[in-house]
């Protein structure tokens, strides 16, 4: 199929065929202009009331059953109603082949948008952006949450469901550190998995002997004093990814709950890499459906009305209020991801003398497609934007860096405005927002006293006097405890090392341990 | 590239419902608790639409890690006038509080959602019942389940028994000879092979016939159809009756035949939803008591003077025809403002005494006031007097005082709810 053929569609209608013309004219420009490399298609659609659903099981197709979700559905469903909020157009699954849900209130030119935006700029960036690669496994993770779905309803009906809500809800508190962030082990393989888990419990019940009860217990160990060194070697200490300890290591855990851990954690790394990129991933599929609608536009494939309408919500989505607009809610995504990617094309092919000072890699390279391609492979959100935020957009935003102090009795301070004292301090503030070494406390498990009363030790490495909330981490600790099934103490610690707080918390009686 | 469009919209919707169903067991105290608030000041017939209940948070979310507080470093847009090293004053208050708060939300103190009708008369008459719904009787319309029962010859396709088809088929085949396949194949074959002119044209005629006899005799007929029978197994039912009696006489002002009103009006919700096999019957009163359907006992208006007897001779004419005391259980509720004529007091006492607290199970008396008038200081009425003379006798009789509309749902449940026996009559 070649450029112009006539328009796609007329007017806000659309079927089937509509939507397979839209994929391929987007494809076309997608592949050959943009050069993009995308997992195959499929797209669904589906209701309001189906998307209300994917919002409250995290965006996912299919996924265990669990309270919270209905809290969540129920939460967003009333503010749904209420108009107080709207629906996203699309949610798309990083998944081989890639899933885009696409509302069916959508008009042609949205679904137009939509195609554009999910089904070839958010594919592109997960098929190739390194974190993705490295973490996550597009092919197995459908098969997986399948797996997932019926392994959890499988210990419902073995253990109960109080059990296996209380060992979930424990997961899911623990959930933001259940993650590995730094590579060295294999990428996950979710397939081989779900297979190894299937194996380790076919080998179980193959070697389940009732003979070795019978066999009498072999006097104590005499009590070798482990030096701490190679005690925390043994446990991996310290960890920081207390789900995976908790599954390695917890004393009285039952396999199926150390399986229940695995799943929550599988899941929190799965969706790790989109928590990093969030900028450049909506920046991504913004400046993808900008061009291919641009493009569609100028082959009068899409008529001009349909096209005012388009940019009428591409407008709207790459909005960024100011910070004393009521509506104001941090840095939109979109419209920083969607600026910078523009302002990257504009110094690749049309830089000016201040592009050159900042960026000689790049300025002038004269092929901006290149140019980005390489950089949605490369970057996350923290380096894309500490290399590739430029004076210009700084000043395009107005951007300022405010330093508050509790102990500055006089007020916040202004440390940084958009000018040429302040650039590189701000880009490095910003930044720094978007590094996942601050977003998440640091905690990690540092030692357990194996040979006295089994406590396990955490500690929070605190960042610039920010320390945990104290109602909730007493809830979460409860809930490490009860998994542990013996005493948990968190320390808060400041880099001098000295003791800010210190929690300690005793298991409760859990179904799942009776 | 192949690209699949697929259609979700059909797909069973409410795939969430699961999710929602455990998240109302978990939060079903808390969601109770606020129905019940809610329903208070709301008029009956929108208690009965569902709607919006908002819960507190505490238990029911989901605690995270979460920082607060220390030194904070922000990025912002929109500098309209800051210049590097300003002072910016901190908005209300000590330490929190910005120009704008990017940071976290404190987490919502209260949860909002919506719950749908039958969410919401389920959780509101949740723990409600009927006290001592004992008498069960055999009652051929209810049914609990299905059972297998032997084979049919008649029923649906899906309910068609394919082996059971097949050997009987197989049965009838083999008694009336049913030449096989086989046969006829090999007869067949022996007639390529022939050469004899004669024995060719036995061979034809026998093979024609054996095809015949084949056409003749099918290889499954309908007679051979077996269906799967099912019988439906009958189970007791407690086949009850209630009573409603209303007091519609002059003394009662329109506020108390407003609150009157509302109590039946939840009562009859109450037994319309929970019982199947609930009768009742609406008798309203002056000084004559009359039996009427629910739309008049509801909207209809009326006057006159009070003999309350007159309602429970009523009451107890229609039990004796159409109601045997072995057979149902039998409740009732009054609702007066407990004026009666003072020569019909021994009447109407000794009707309840000898007649209807007998055969009923459960009497309910519900004394309607002014509004304002505390329930504590009205003087007791000649009717509240009479029947707390006859609970002191043992009566199984309970009584409310009502004077407000916030009152109903309270007094409601307290008479409904589920409780042992032993400390109804004491209530």
């Amino acid at each position: 199929m070649t450029g112009a053929s006539g328009p796609l569609f007329e007017g806000a209608d659309w079927d089937f065929a509509t939507l397979q013309r839209i994929h391929d004219a987007c494809e076309e420009i997608a592949r050959t202009e943009l050069g993009l490399d995308v997992y195959p298609n499929q797209i669904e659609v589906i209701t309001a009331e189906q998307m209300l659903d994917a919002y409250s099981s995290v965006g996912m197709p299919l996924f265990y059953k669990h309270w919270s979700f209905g809290k969540h559905f129920a939460h967003q469903e009333a503010s749904y109603r209420k108009g107080l909020m709207g629906l996203a157009y699309e949610i798309v699954i990083n998944s081989s082949p890639c899933i885009s849900y696409l509302m069916e209130e959508n008009t042609a030119t949205m679904q137009t948008l939509v195609v554009a935006h999910a089904a070839f700029g958010h594919n592109h960036f997960f098929k190739n952006n390194y974190l993705f690669k490295q973490w996550t496994d597009a092919d197995g993770i459908l098969d997986y949450l399948d797996f997932a779905k019926n392994y959890v309803a499988q210990c419902e009906e073995r253990h109960g469901r109080l059990a296996v809500e209380q060992t979930l809800d424990a997961a899911h508190a623990l959930m933001s550190h259940g993650i590995d962030r730094y590579p060295g082990k294999k990428k996950l393989d979710l397939r081989a998995e779900e297979k190894r888990s299937r194996e380790r419990r076919q080998h179980r019940e193959r070697e389940f002997n009732d003979l070795w009860r019978t066999v009498p217990a072999g006097l104590a160990k005499s009590e070798t004093v482990l030096n701490v060194e190679r005690r925390r070697n043994l446990l991996g200490l310290p960890q920081e990814n207390l789900l995976y300890f908790l599954e390695k290591t917890a004393p009285r855990l039952h396999p199926w709950q150390r399986e229940l851990l695995r799943i929550v954690r599988h899941i929190a790394q799965y969706f790790y890499p989109q928590s990093q990129t969030k900028v450049m991933n909506e920046g991504t599929a913004t400046y993808v459906h900008y061009r291919i609608m641009n493009r569609l536009h100028q082959q009068g494939r899409i008529s001009d009305g349909n096209f005012l309408e388009f940019l009428q919500s591409h407008t709207n989505v790459v909005f960024q209020p100011d910070f004393d607009d009521p509506r104001y809610s941090g840095f939109n995504p979109y419209a920083l991801g969607f600026a910078m990617m523009q302002d990257i094309e504009r110094i690749v092919t049309n830089p000016d003398d201040e592009d050159r000072e900042w960026f000689p890699d790049i300025a002038g390279k004269g092929d901006a497609m290149a140019v980005l391609r390489d950089i949605w492979t490369n970057y996350r959100d923290e380096s894309f934007i500490s290399q590739f935020l430029s004076p210009r957009l700084m000043r395009h935003f107005r951007m300022f860096h405010l330093h508050d102090d509790p102990e500055e009795r006089a007020g916040i301070r202004v440390d940084a405005i958009h000018d040429a004292r302040g650039y590189r301090r701000i880009r490095r503030e910003l930044a720094k927002q978007y590094d996942v070494g601050f977003i998440d406390a640091n905690i990690e498990v540092v030692d357990v006293d194996l040979a006295g009363d089994r406590r396990l030790m955490l500690r929070h490495a605190v960042v610039k006097g920010a320390q945990l909330n104290e109602s909730d981490a007493k809830r979460v600790l409860q809930h490490l405890a009860d998994l542990w099934s013996y005493d948990v103490s968190l320390v808060e610690t400041d880099p001098s090392d000295k003791v800010l707080r210190e929690y300690v918390l005793n298991p409760r009686k859990l179904a799942a341990a009776a | 590239m192949v690209i699949h469009i697929v259609d979700r919209r059909l797909n069973p919707g409410s795939k969430s419902l699961e999710n929602r169903q455990r998240f109302l067991r978990r939060a079903k105290a808390l969601v109770q608790g606020a129905v019940k608030k809610s329903s208070q000041d709301r008029d009956i017939k929108d208690v009965l639409e569902g709607g919006v209940v908002s819960i507190p948070l505490d238990g029911m979310d989901e605690p995270r890690f979460r920082r607060e507080g220390g030194t904070r470093d922000m990025v912002l847009p929109g500098n309209k006038k800051f210049i590097e090293g300003d002072m910016l004053p901190r908005s209300g208050g000590e330490g929190r509080g910005k120009p704008s708060d990017p940071g976290e939300g404190e987490g919502e103190d209260a949860f909002r959602f919506v719950l749908s009708r039958d969410e919401f008369v389920d959780l509101f008459l949740d723990d409600l019942e009927l006290p001592d719904l004992a008498k069960r009787k055999l009652a051929e319309a209810e049914s609990e389940g299905i059972q297998r029962a032997g084979y049919a010859t008649s029923g649906s396709p899906a309910n068609i028994s394919v082996s059971r088809t097949v050997s009987r088929a197989m049965a009838r085949r083999v008694a009336l000879r049913r030449p096989r396949p086989e046969a006829i194949a090999q007869l067949e074959a022996e007639l390529a092979a022939c050469e004899d002119e004669t024995r060719r044209t036995e061979l034809m005629a026998e093979i024609e016939a054996l095809k015949a006899k084949a056409r003749r005799i099918p290889f499954i007929d309908p007679i051979d159809i077996r269906y799967r029978r099912f019988e439906t197994l009958p189970k007791p039912v407690a086949q009850a009756v209630m009573f409603c009696l209303m007091d519609v006489s002059g003394s009662m002002t329109e506020h108390m035949k407003d609150l009157a009103k509302r109590f039946y009006m939840l009562l009859y919700v109450f037994l319309k939803r929970r019982y199947r096999h609930v009768e009742i019957v609406f008798i309203r009163h002056t000084d004559r008591a009359e039996e009427v359907d629910e739309e008049t006992f509801f909207h209809g208006p009326a006057t006159g003077g009070t003999l309350v007897s007159s309602a429970l001779q009523t009451m107890h004419d229609i039990v004796r025809s159409r109601f045997r005391p072995s057979d149902w259980n039998i409740y009732a509720a009054q609702a007066s403002d407990g004026d009666n004529s003072f020569s019909d007091g021994e009447v109407a006492g000794r009707l309840l005494t000898e007649m209807i607290l007998p055969a009923s199970q459960f009497f309910a008396y519900l004394e309607v006031g002014e509004a304002g008038s505390n329930s504590f200081d009205m003087s007791d009425s000649s009717l509240w007097s009479l029947y707390e003379r006859l609970r002191a006798d043992g009566a199984p009789l309970s009584m409310r005082k009502v004077s407000d509309r916030s009152q109903i749902f309270p007094v409601f449940h307290d008479l409904f709810q589920r409780r042992g026996k032993h400390e109804r009559a004491a209530s």
